[in-house]
């Protein structure tokens, strides 16, 4: 079990990729490069519920429950019914917790960048910035 | 005027449509998708007759509004929140009333069609569900029949048009010369909502 900071001012961060095994690695790596000490809470809500590839409203709820500590949820979901579910469930209100919020972020690149700067202790303004200028890094 | 009982009967006759016509839907998804709209879709209207019989809401808007939700929860695909935000937006439009005119249903369907526009980003043209709800809702006006009409029609004119939303829109000209699945099970859900007005009608005289 990794360890995740005790405190309750971290942002929360959820992670929703169509594949139970993408979603789970990619918060592995994520809090695997967010250094040495405890990180802030990051949970993984992929795939359905029978193990399948696509997006469960229930698990994205129930993830981003589990990682709320009151400073607010990130969520970063990787395309198609991902986003789509997870913007549906923020309009309707009462199904996520209130300061929840869809960052618009490359699935990979914005976790780690996520995670990195709740466990500093950024506020949720600040996660998503740094998840959203993840886009600006070019590979050539 | 329509009551709940018509709107139950709309969601059930699209559950039974959706089951009949589940196969052709997930051939429709095999070149140009993921091969899983038509079982998606499925899961999704079952569990809406369900919960619908179990929860048995008393006004239009509300069974609208129970049946999106469904769909959002269940469906796991796509068509899971682009479908319960039609169905949900619909409801909230129709409110509290026990009974509904054929002009207020045709505004608040509009309403609906427009929030999945803004929820998907898709435009009319961009061979999606759209293709075949916008006209629909334009017909709609005129009478139940012209709007299934349209809807199918609206279906049927995505063949030649070029994916530029979803997972279709990757595959870029190689999407041309398919039917939309997302506007043919549109086109049913439209088909379902005339077979609730005659049925209606008919029980009426």
């Amino acid at each position: 079990m990794d360890a995740t900071d005790a405190r309750n001012d971290l942002v929360g961060i959820v992670l929703v990729s169509h594949s139970a095994a993408v979603a789970s690695s990619v918060v592995e790596l994520a809090k695997g490069l967010a250094g040495g000490g405890p990180t802030a809470p990051v949970a993984p809500a992929g795939g359905t519920p029978d193990g399948g590839l696509g997006t469960s409203a229930e698990l994205v709820s129930a993830a981003a429950a589990a990682v709320d500590r009151g400073a607010g949820v990130a969520i970063l979901a990787d395309l198609g019914s991902a986003v789509l579910t997870v913007k549906a469930l923020l309009t309707e209100g009462d199904e996520l917790p209130a300061g929840a919020r869809l960052v618009d972020a490359p699935f990979v690149e914005g976790a780690v960048a996520a995670v990195v700067t709740a466990s500093a202790g950024a506020d949720l303004a600040a996660v998503e910035a740094a998840a959203t200028e993840a886009y600006a890094y070019r590979k050539e | 005027m329509l009551d709940a009982d018509f709107f139950r009967r709309w969601m059930n006759d699209t559950a039974a449509a959706v089951d009949r016509e589940a196969e052709r839907l997930t051939a429709l998804d095999s070149p140009i998708g993921d091969a899983d709209h038509g079982s998606n879709l499925q899961r999704g209207f079952n569990a809406v007759v369900a919960t619908l019989k179990k929860e048995s809401p008393e006004t239009p808007g509300a069974v609208l509004v129970l049946a999106g939700r469904q769909l959002i929860s269940t469906v796991g695909g796509a068509s899971g929140p682009l479908y319960g935000t039609l169905l949900r937006r619909t409801g909230k439009a129709l409110g509290e009333a026990e009974e509904v005119t054929e002009e207020q249903l045709t505004g608040a369907l509009r309403t609906g069609v427009d929030a999945v526009m803004t929820l998907g980003g898709a435009a009319p043209g961009d061979k999606t569900m759209i293709d075949a709800l916008m006209p629909a809702v334009d017909a709609l006006g005129d009478s139940f029949a012209a709007a299934r009409a349209a809807a199918e029609q609206g279906a049927e004119a995505t063949t030649p048009m070029q994916a530029r939303k979803g997972r279709a829109s990757y595959l870029g000209e190689r999407s041309i010369g398919h039917q939309d699945p997302g506007a043919t099970s549109s086109a049913l859900l439209i088909a379902a909502l005339v077979e609730a007005a005659e049925a209606a009608e008919a029980a009426g005289e």
